[in-house]
């Protein structure tokens, strides 16, 4: 039993299992999925939805903070893909074919890959520190998003591209398909092979990794360029939800967001061990969270203000050290009840 | 040399502590050591890596909490809880590192958080009045208003001591002062400081150059694995007896020598010729043959590590060569060298050494998982079995492959290094200080297995500052002096005494 609450992912899910409880009774619909032409509609079906980006991103951040390391740019990655994308759709004559969506979006999420790999050259082989070097592109994605739509907010018409975001597919949304392809696919690269305990090496010592000759330049470069091409498919979802390019509004803040989420899944900013099924639970209290403030009525300009309350006390109840301190606190009052007792 | 006629009254020491003890979880760092200084003296604390110096002087100034032991100040007791408290009772240190800002000016260094204030802002005028002084004081001929940075390391080295008697100083703590500074720069230096013993300022000179120490001290104290060996007057220790002290154990003559040696055989596996590492290896002839353990003996600083690590190839050379089996090689870092069949194991565990939050298990598998390749993981069966028959082979404790490895205490934490090393089936295995800081059971368990390797056919070179560990595991010893090999002997020809005498510099005016 004691076990069960040693374990690392008892508290995210606690969190999460909290705040689902939480919006149950205050609005007992939350829950309730109802089914129309065969496709579930609801709350949480929306959220499975709504998170997909997030999900993506927040992946490619796992990976990039067991590194050590932290990647600002993906937010701006975002833009940049989208923007790629639609100026390829918009261009080209037949905007509904298959060729076209394939190119489209093969275009986009190369051209983050190469950022990525920018992002991963700065950090592993110029050795410069990864706030700063993935800052550069977190100010310069947009920009170059930008130039690509040549300063205007591309806006397209194509009936597949659209399907990615809000299209159903066995009743579920198709979006919550990508989620779970990019989950499995991150787990398995990760698990199955040695990526995972080499990239958590590296993250925890990574002196004394490379004496035992891993190849540490290797894996933290790989770690954003996959960050880089998650980063580009979440930008396909995002333009393909509201069917632009809007190089200001997509993916912003999504960086904080990402590391909110892995960090809420329990992965630690020191880098080292990290958890892909932590950060899945964290994007879903993150997206939850989200759904709750706008059901509770909460005014937009003071949305972020509650968000940073629930995370400062989600985040708090993490801290070994208040841990600490509250059992120690609760080890004072309780033997203190009990010189009461035996008086 | 000391100089009598300086030597104050002894009466009460400024600083004094008894019974210093410091614990890390299980590891005791400093054990009851006693310690004292006077107003108006040079102080020196030896020791080798590990001894507790460096642990004393943080408890000293604040930085490290004691675990037990009082320290009084003018014979009053006083608590240090904290590195500003150390300030308030006029305790100055200044690190090895520099710890000034160089975008600022020297003045404001000088006067960095307690700047002189008027009408709520900083009395800029004021402030590089008080720098000018100091630096007058210490005979600083420098602009106070220009930017520390721009200046040499040996006078961003003075401003630092002028930051630290700008205040009312009364124990000046320097650590390791003269490791980046010429002889010019040295010798003004031990100008200032002995300005400042004639102030009555009581100083602490931590070197592991034994000449500046001789030259500077008038009192020694020696701590040696976290004990206090004694307090000798400089003038009253030859230098051959303080390394003796340093370096434990009392001299016997008799020759040590392991029982079951093999005859080495006489193909040579690793050396190198004319092997250059700035600044510490010069011109280094080394050759390691098959089945025998050739121990390299000096002092700290000696180069004995940099020796290792760029034969190695975990640092690259500036010059010379290294020969594999009777060919030129370049081993162009860790990664190669294993593949090579040269493996290297760090002195420092914990920061080059042991992948703390991985198990056991991860942390004996990781080199070999990193030679095979991201790719080819080895089956999670296999990882448990190879571990526990390293486990079993070692006498890991606990034997659970799945504990944490920074849980373990240091001796299975180093058995668990040689693990990870000894699974990719070396062919020349460099150990740099294997024994450092585990118990004495484990010491003489990495010890056998050093001569079983040996025995096996494998090439081991064996760092230890312990010289008489030196002298029973190896076959032969390179002796090293100031980064120079000094001689290559066979084990059995030399007795600790000698040995010793050739790791020291000889006195002056021997």
């Amino acid at each position: 039993m004691t076990k069960i609450f040693k374990h690392r992912l008892v508290l995210p899910i606690a969190a999460l299992v909290a705040l689902i409880l939480v919006n149950t009774i205050s609005r007992p619909s939350f829950v309730s999925i109802t089914v129309r032409d065969g496709q579930l509609y609801g709350s949480v079906i929306d959220i499975l939805r709504n998170s997909a980006p997030l999900m993506l991103v927040a992946l490619g951040m796992t990976i990039v903070i067991a590194t050590r390391g932290i990647d600002l740019s993906v937010g701006a990655l975002m833009a940049v893909s989208g923007a790629v994308a639609l100026t390829i759709i918009d261009g080209s004559g037949s905007p509904d074919s298959p060729a076209t969506l394939g190119i489209a979006i093969a275009a986009g999420v190369t051209v983050t890959l190469i950022f990525g790999a920018w992002n991963g050259f700065l950090v592993s082989v110029l050795g410069i520190q990864p706030i700063i070097a993935t800052l550069v592109l977190m100010l310069a994605g947009r920009g170059i998003a930008l130039l690509i739509t040549g300063g205007f907010i591309t806006t397209v018409t194509s009936t597949p591209y659209k399907f990615m975001s809000q299209g159903y597919l066995l009743g579920l949304p198709f979006a919550f398909y990508v989620s779970v392809v990019a989950i499995v696919l991150v787990a398995l690269i990760q698990r199955r092979t040695a990526l995972g305990v080499l990239t958590e090496s590296v993250g925890i010592n990574p002196e004394a990794s490379r004496l035992a000759g891993v190849r540490s330049r290797g894996i933290v470069w790989g770690a954003y360029a996959v960050s880089g091409l998650l980063a580009g498919f979440a930008g396909i979802l995002y333009s393909s939800n509201i069917m632009a390019a809007d190089a200001n509004a997509a993916g912003q803040y999504i960086e904080l967001d990402a590391i909110l989420a892995v960090v809420l899944g329990g992965t630690s900013l020191m880098g080292g061990k990290f958890s892909i099924a932590g950060t899945v639970i964290g994007v879903f209290t993150i997206q939850t969270l989200k759904s709750t403030i706008t059901f509770l009525g909460v005014p937009p300009a003071v949305s972020p203000l509650f968000m940073a309350m629930v995370v400062v006390i989600v985040v708090l109840v993490q801290s070994q050290r208040v841990r600490n301190g509250a059992s120690k606190l609760w080890a004072t009052v309780s033997s203190r009840k009990e010189a009461e007792v035996a008086r | 040399m000391g100089d009598p006629t300086t030597t104050p009254a002894l009466d009460v020491p400024v600083l004094q502590v008894s019974g210093a003890t410091v614990r890390f979880g299980r590891e005791t760092a400093l054990d009851s050591v006693d310690f004292r200084m006077f107003a108006g003296e040079v102080h020196s604390l030896m020791g080798e890596n590990g001894a507790g110096k460096s642990t004393l002087i943080k408890a000293l100034t604040g930085a490290l909490p004691l675990d037990a032991g009082e320290i009084r100040l003018d014979g009053q007791p006083v608590r240090i809880p904290s590195p500003l408290e150390a300030q308030r009772h006029g305790i100055r240190t200044v690190y090895q590192e520099i710890d000034l800002l160089p975008n600022l000016s020297v003045a404001e260094n000088i006067a960095l958080g307690r700047e002189p204030r008027r009408y709520g802002g900083i009395d800029w005028p004021a402030m590089r009045r008080l720098a000018s002084e100091v630096l007058a004081e210490l005979g600083l001929t420098i602009d106070p208003a220009s930017q520390l940075g721009t200046h040499s390391l040996a006078v961003q080295q003075l401003v630092a001591i002028a930051r630290a008697i700008s205040t009312d100083v009364r124990v000046l703590v320097l650590d390791e002062p003269t490791s980046s500074l010429d002889a010019d720069e040295v010798a003004e230096l031990f100008r200032v400081i002995r300005e400042l013993k004639d102030r009555g300022v009581a100083v602490l000179f931590i070197s592991h150059f034994l000449d500046q120490v001789y030259e500077i001290c008038d009192r020694i104290t020696v701590l040696r694995g976290g004990v206090l060996v004694g307090e000798y007057r400089t003038t009253e220790l030859l230098r051959i007896d303080l390394v003796q002290k340093m370096l434990g154990r009392e001299i016997t003559e008799q020759r040590v020598r392991r029982p079951s040696d093999p005859e080495p055989g006489t193909r040579v596996v690793l050396g190198a010729r004319q092997l250059r590492r700035w600044p510490r290896v010069h011109d280094a002839d080394i050759e390691v043959r098959e089945a025998e353990v050739v121990g390299l003996a000096g002092l700290l600083g000696s180069g004995r590590t940099e020796l290792a690590r760029t034969l190695a190839g975990v640092d690259q050379p500036d010059g010379g060569v290294i020969v594999l089996d009777g060919t030129p090689t370049t081993i162009a870092g860790p990664r190669r060298g294993i593949g090579l069949g040269v493996v290297y194991s760090s002195e420092n565990r914990r920061t080059e050494g042991i992948i703390a939050e991985l198990t056991v298990r991860e942390n004996i598998v990781l080199a070999l998982q990193a030679q095979r390749g991201i790719l080819r993981l080895m089956p999670r069966a296999r990882q448990t079995e190879l571990a526990a028959s390293w486990i079993e082979a070692l006498g890991i404790r606990p034997e659970s492959p799945e504990t944490i490895a920074g849980t373990l205490s240091g001796g299975n934490q180093q058995k668990v290094l040689l693990a990870r090393l000894l699974a990719l089936a070396p062919r020349a295995l460099l150990l740099d200080e294997p024994t450092r800081g585990i118990d004495v059971g484990a010491k003489v368990e990495v010890q056998n297995l050093v001569g079983e390797l040996a025995a096996n056919g494998m090439s081991v070179v064996f760092i230890s500052a312990e010289l008489e560990e030196v002298l029973r595991v190896s076959t032969r010893i390179v002796v090293l002096r100031d980064g120079l090999v000094v001689a290559t002997l066979p084990a059995d020809e030399l007795s600790s005494g000698s040995l010793l005498a050739m790791v020291t510099q000889p006195d002056d005016g021997d």
